[in-house]
């Protein structure tokens, strides 16, 4: 049940296009506006970046469909922009101001924006998203959820994948594999694989190691029509890597093992492979969240919760 | 001058040293991170194998705890924000609780869920919640809170004392206070379970407060403007056991008495607190027992609609200057 697509061959040439280059950029430096927000004290609560692993919603994005509906966790923000590249909305709900996605009351964890949904708690959204993919499915729409290989040590998880798999509903589970849960190593909180547990509810389990997002889409289609058509669940597993801290500066690892996730990372690949191309549109895209930044922190806060924290009608429908 | 948390973390090094039946699990709660508050620092290191980090498993863990007690040890689990104990519901009420006497006959269940609680940080819906009162009124269970006055290592000695499970909250801004410190204006003292904070020399109350651990702060401030700019005198009780609810004592000559609760509005500590003070106190209460709450409301990420929705010291300030106007 399990395909493992052959290790990357480091292609010094990885082909990406503007668009995908555009939306890998917008993302990296969208999260590093805001570690540097933080610092200055600017905004409040906490945020966890996904420095690193921007390119795999990137890579997902042009598999999903309008109708798709994906469900997001904690490290959401790549998500959301990968999916909709509005960083005014997001960065104003971030920031509590006007014109937040979710009027300031969710923030960086709780966005519901069209079929866009996270939550903090984790492992919550994988019984909602099978509920969602039991609706959708003969559809040919589907269900996708980002989960964190630490989130596999939640109960919830087992019991979606095994109604997931009994019903045969539209789910994809994307599990961002960076060997890490907040300090905790994988190594040390999970016991055998995600391919065995995914094997043991007789669902499919797709490994990608590459960072090339072509290259991870190639080998991924078929698979995702596949959920789409039978419809049948589908475990994608991704090696990848956190390259910043948990949520701010509470990274315990060592500066060896840091070192040796910048290696992996996308972003110096990606330079050397078209530096001029690369340098414009990484130039563009700092420029564009630089605008982003000064414009949204210009805005007044949030109005008052009371429209947000109205009770629902039956009508509010997404 | 000692911070709440470190003050935490000196009595778990305590317990440890001296009880060698006791274990803690959570997650990250090893070194070098030392728990998500680090409030587990150095213990790991310290206590070798007694100390483990632990996968997200909530619902696990406090099993985990429930059967190393069962098994004659202690333990301590830690859920990383209190807002997932809702994930150890069952195990909590259904087994630890209910064990201690579903088989006819007592069984002890030394386990101690400790659980970093409250809002004023900016952390949203799902990481900000005081949910005591989910858990008022579970038969076998008790409930604790963490105060600035409390000595924590008493308290956890106590809770293993009962020989049933307890849940021990810990507000996650009272972490970042010192132990103790109540500015110049107020004098303390802890009868028994109860905190007693007071003016000193300023005779009996207009109003006596009651509140819990996370609520002191907020609580003073209220206070310290209720005496300097409307000239009432408040005097305030803090339990450090929530429930069942300790004897809270003088009140009998208490003008009025109010109970500040950081939880949302219904089915609320507070009204607990009023229900036990309410045969006591009848026919002296001059007037119904005032209960201030957070609103009735999820916990907003964005601090300035999130201070509108949990209580706040105005808050406080207006119930008590409206119940005496
Ligand atoms: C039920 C629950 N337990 C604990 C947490 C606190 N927490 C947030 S993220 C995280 C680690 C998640 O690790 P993983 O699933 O690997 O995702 P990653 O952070 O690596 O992307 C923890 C423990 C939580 N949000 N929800
Ligand atoms: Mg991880």
């Amino acid at each position: 049940m399990t395909v493992t697509a052959a290790a990357p061959p480091r292609s010094p040439r990885p082909a990406v296009s503007d668009q995908d280059l555009r939306s890998l950029l917008l993302i990296r430096h969208f999260e590093r506006a805001l570690l540097r927000l933080f610092e200055r004290g600017v905004l409040s609560g906490t945020t966890h970046t996904c420095l690193g692993q921007e390119y795999v919603p990137v890579a997902l994005s042009a598999l999903l469909r309008d109708d798709d509906f994906v469900f997001s966790n904690h490290r959401g923000h790549g998500h959301f922009l990968a999916r909709h590249p509005d960083p005014d909305g997001l960065l104003a709900e971030i920031m509590g101001r006007e014109g937040a996605l979710c009027g300031g009351v969710g923030g960086s964890q709780h966005i519901y924006h069209q079929r866009f949904l996270s939550t903090g708690v984790q492992g919550e959204s994988l019984p909602v998203a099978t509920g969602v993919a039991l609706k959708l499915a003969g559809t040919g729409a589907l269900a996708c959820a980002y989960i964190g290989d630490g989130t596999w040590g939640e109960g919830a998880v087992y019991e979606a994948l095994n109604m997931a798999s009994l019903w045969r509903v539209p789910l994809l589970v994307v599990v961002e594999h960076n060997g890490i849960a907040q300090s905790t190593p994988t190594s040390v909180q999970m016991a055998g694989t995600i391919a065995a547990r995914a094997a043991a509810f007789g669902v499919r389990h797709h490994h990608i190691a590459s960072t090339d997002v072509d290259e991870i889409r190639a080998g991924l289609a078929p698979l995702v029509d596949a959920v789409r058509a039978e419809p049948s669940p589908l475990v994608v597993e991704f090696a990848t890597h956190r390259l910043g801290p948990h949520s701010k500066g509470d990274d315990t690892r060592s500066p060896e093992e840091i070192r040796r996730v910048r290696e992996s990372d996308w972003y110096d690949r990606y330079a050397e492979a078209d530096p001029e191309r690369f340098a414009r549109i990484d130039g563009e895209q700092r420029d564009l969240v630089e605008r982003v930044v000064a414009e949204v922190s210009a805005r007044p806060a949030a109005p008052a919760a009371s429209a947000a924290l109205a009770t629902p009608s039956p009508e509010a429908r997404p | 001058m000692t911070r709440v948390s470190e003050h935490l973390n000196q009595a778990l090094h305590d317990l440890m040293e001296s009880d060698p039946s006791v274990h803690l699990l959570g997650e990250d709660v090893s070194d070098p991170y030392g728990g998500a508050f680090k409030v587990t620092r150095g213990l790991s290191s310290r206590f070798g194998s007694r100390v483990r980090s632990t996968p997200l498993s909530e619902g696990a863990i406090a099993g985990v705890g429930a059967g190393l007690a069962l098994a004659g040890d202690k333990a301590i689990v830690e859920i990383m924000f209190s807002d997932f104990v809702a994930l150890a519901f069952d195990q909590i009420t259904n087994f630890a609780a209910k064990s201690t006497s579903m088989y006819g006959r007592p069984v002890p269940v030394p386990l101690v869920v400790r659980c970093p609680t409250g809002g004023n940080r900016g952390y949203g819906p799902t990481h900000s919640q005081n949910p005591q009162k989910h858990f008022i009124g579970v038969p076998g269970l008790s409930l604790f809170e963490m105060t600035p006055f409390h000595d924590a290592g008493d308290l956890l000695t106590r809770m293993f004392e009962l020989a049933r499970p307890c849940l021990f909250f810990e507000d996650k801004v009272l972490y970042t206070r010192q132990m103790h410190d109540t500015g110049d204006l107020f004098r303390f003292e802890v009868t028994d379970d109860v905190a007693r904070v007071y003016v000193d020399g300023a005779g009996p109350p207009d109003c006596t407060l009651v509140t819990h651990g996370g609520l002191v702060h907020r609580t003073l401030d209220a206070m310290r403007a209720l005496l300097l700019e409307d000239e009432l005198v408040c005097e305030l009780l803090v339990p450090a056991q929530l429930y069942p609810v300790p004897h809270l004592p003088g009140l009998e000559d208490a003008p009025h008495v109010c109970v500040v609760d950081d939880g949302t509005e219904g089915g609320t500590w507070a009204a607990e607190v009023a229900t036990a003070l309410y045969p006591r106190l009848w026919g002296r209460l001059r007037r119904p027992i005032t209960l201030v709450n957070s609103a009735d409301s999820v916990i907003p990420a964005a601090p300035h609609l999130e201070r509108e929705v949990l209580v706040q010291a105005g808050h406080i300030r207006a119930a008590v200057r409206e119940a005496l106007s």
